[in-house]
């Protein structure tokens, strides 16, 4: 009566696995073809195939079964295993990291423009990497962004909880006391102290990039998703039972304070750590989740998969067009996301714009 | 299964909400809530369903008190609708019903061939099968409150506890919801329902309990409580109590109070809590 969601097909009803199943296996099939060709572009043609069977040799090497000479040739086998591997499997799992977080932020807040930086962790990890920065320890960056974030993560909720129950509210409104908090903080440190050298780091940091990743960020955002992201996904049932609002999900038997802090934590945790790799790229983790529950719908057994799935597929293909469009320049990743992602959402609310009407 | 509110207790701020409240709700019959807004009606139903927690008292379901169960052990037992539960977009009716299974599924696992089964069951005696396959967000206020319903059956409760479920709706629609409450309370489970309208509750429940400012000013059978004198007392208004021809039971039509003589028991609140 008072949302009619425009909508032409009936939202498909599969319950159970089956309705799982063909969308991931899908999903998976496009996201490795997508970084196969996104290893393969470059000033330094790689043919997909050779990919394949650059990283087979490694592959076998790893496992002690070596088969002697690189099938590329020492300058593009260190293209592939060196340089480009690396930044699209990283790309690829900040981009599943970002978009999980997002979805389950989206749906722990009841707020669609929620994102995985809503608790401050952005504006935290900034202040965290811009002051490395300016002290001239860049060395330190990664880590001074992850403690950056924990720590405005953990002032919001802190504040958030001091208030009381942790609602979806006191939540949104404490991160972003925080965040502007933490903004300012930034903006003093750069303009007090910023030299012209560093401005160049500082504004590459700030809207998000990969370049330079290698195999210790592969093994930092692939583990964080791996351990982090497993979890999440594992509490969709628990997710679910949100939809109605806090009383009716007490209702059902779910300790909504508990798992609304436990949910935060890991998010925030695996945020912190995707953040401290790549910077804090923007518009994956608040376009990816809408655009999956258009498709998809709203229960988070598909929903939160789907979400890490298109979400490392997004910024795969984002990184790819960062540093190939203006070679041999290089645009920060968060840029790309941006330009395609602002757009998207707009269009995404046009969609629904009865829908939104409420907003 | 018979149900006992035992001084039940509830605070905010220092402001007694519900104070010290007793009554005992018949075994598989309706009863209703009633009394004016801000009298304690939804506060009283969330401390039963554990949505609040009481400050003391025990809310005893069968020989166990409510209170002392787990979320999730009370879940199994207890069910609640809201009076506006959210109807978030991208979720299908029967996924919103098949909801009402979470207490009884495994947290990791997926849902049965039962759950489904019994979704499907309770879409039918909600009367919402036909929309089973409509997106929640697209339904009516009547047709959302039925899918809320059939949640709730779903959970396949012997305590249901509904807030304000005719809220809204017109009087097809009320009529609707009494009757799925009808056909549950038939079944042997009991339902308690707050309610603000007088000559619904006086057509339909079995019991009546009457707050004012948190505490119980009467409760009993529809001829009991609906007096003149109570509801004046309680609401501040006059009424005149006449009898069903058909049903015997009482129908009220309401004055205002002469002017410069409002009741000192009634609360004063906006009305749209």
């Amino acid at each position: 009566m008072t949302s009619t969601l425009r909508r032409d097909a009936p939202v498909a009803v599969g319950p159970g696995r089956r309705g799982v199943a063909v969308p991931l296996l899908a999903a998976s099939a496009v996201l490795l073809a997508s970084m196969t060709v996104a290893v393969s572009v470059g000033p330094a043609g790689i043919a997909p195939a050779d990919v394949w069977a650059s990283v087979a040799h490694h592959l076998t090497g790893l496992l002690g079964a070596g088969t002697g000479t690189a099938p590329l040739g020492p300058l593009l086998d260190g293209v592939v295993w060196e340089l480009r591997l690396p930044r699209v499997l990283t790309a690829a799992a900040v981009g599943a990291g970002l978009a999980l977080c997002g979805a389950v932020m989206q749906s722990l807040t009841r707020n669609p423009l929620a994102d995985p930086y809503l608790l401050g962790l952005s504006a935290g990890a900034s202040l965290g990497a811009v002051s490395v920065i300016v002290l001239g320890i860049s060395l330190l960056l990664p880590v001074a962004a992850f403690v950056g974030a924990f720590l405005a993560m953990a002032a919001a909720l802190g504040l958030a909880g001091s208030l009381g129950t942790l609602t979806p509210g006191r939540t949104v409104l404490a991160g972003l006391a925080v965040a502007q908090l933490c903004a300012a903080a930034t903006s003093f440190v750069i303009f007090w102290s910023a030299t012209g050298d560093s401005y160049r780091d500082i504004l590459a940091w700030l809207m998000g990039s990969l370049a330079g990743a290698g195999w210790a960020d592969v093994a930092i955002a692939v583990t964080a998703v791996a351990v982090l992201g497993t979890g999440l996904v594992g509490s969709a049932r628990t997710l679910d039972a949100f939809a109605f609002g806090d009383a009716a999900a007490t209702a059902l038997g779910i300790d909504v304070p508990r798992t609304r802090w436990v949910l935060l934590t890991a998010v925030a945790l695996l945020t912190g750590g995707l953040v401290a790799v790549s910077g804090s790229i923007g518009f994956v983790g608040l376009i990816v989740p809408h655009a999956v529950r258009l498709v998809v719908g709203a229960p988070h057994r598909r929903l939160l998969p789907l979400s890490a799935l298109v979400g490392a597929i997004f910024l795969v293909w984002a990184d790819t067009a960062a540093r190939a469009l203006f070679e041999p320049r290089e645009l920060p990743v968060g840029i790309v996301t941006a330009f395609v992602g602002a757009p998207v959402f707009a269009a995404l609310l046009w969609q629904r714009r009865t829908a939104s009407a409420e907003l | 299964m018979s149900l006992h509110l035992d001084r039940l207790r509830w605070t905010v701020g220092g402001r007694v909400v519900v104070d010290e409240v007793d009554c005992t709700p018949p075994e598989g019959g309706l009863t209703g809530v009633l009394g004016p807004n801000g009298a304690g009606k939804s506060s009283l139903l969330r401390l039963v369903a554990g949505v609040l927690a009481a400050d003391s008292g025990r809310a005893v379901l069968a020989g166990t008190d409510l209170l002392g169960l787990s979320r999730r052990d009370r879940a199994r037992r207890v069910a609640f609708v809201e009076q506006e539960s959210l109807s978030p977009a991208g979720l299908s009716v029967r996924q919103a019903v098949l909801l009402g299974r979470t207490p009884h599924t495994s947290r990791w696992g997926s849902t049965s061939a039962r759950d489904e089964e019994l979704a499907e069951q309770a879409l039918l005696d909600a009367g919402a099968l036909e929309l089973a396959d409509r997106e929640l967000a697209t339904l009516s206020g009547g047709e959302r409150q039925r899918v809320h319903l059939a949640r709730a059956l779903a959970q396949e409760p012997e305590l249901l506890l509904l807030d304000e479920p005719t809220n809204h709706l017109d009087v097809r629609a009320q009529l609707d919801t009494l009757d799925v409450v009808g056909r549950l309370t038939a079944r042997g489970v009991t339902v308690v329902a707050a309610l603000h309208d007088l000559n619904l509750a006086a057509s339909a429940c079995d019991h009546l309990v009457l707050l004012a400012q948190g505490q119980v000013v009467a409760a009993g059978s529809v001829h009991e409580v609906l007096r003149p004198e109570l509801i004046d007392a309680v609401y501040g208004v006059r009424s005149l109590v006449l009898e069903h021809p058909e049903t015997g039971r009482p129908v009220l039509t309401f004055t205002p109070p002469s002017r410069g003589r409002r009741s000192a028991v009634r609360a004063e609140h906006p009305a749209g809590r």
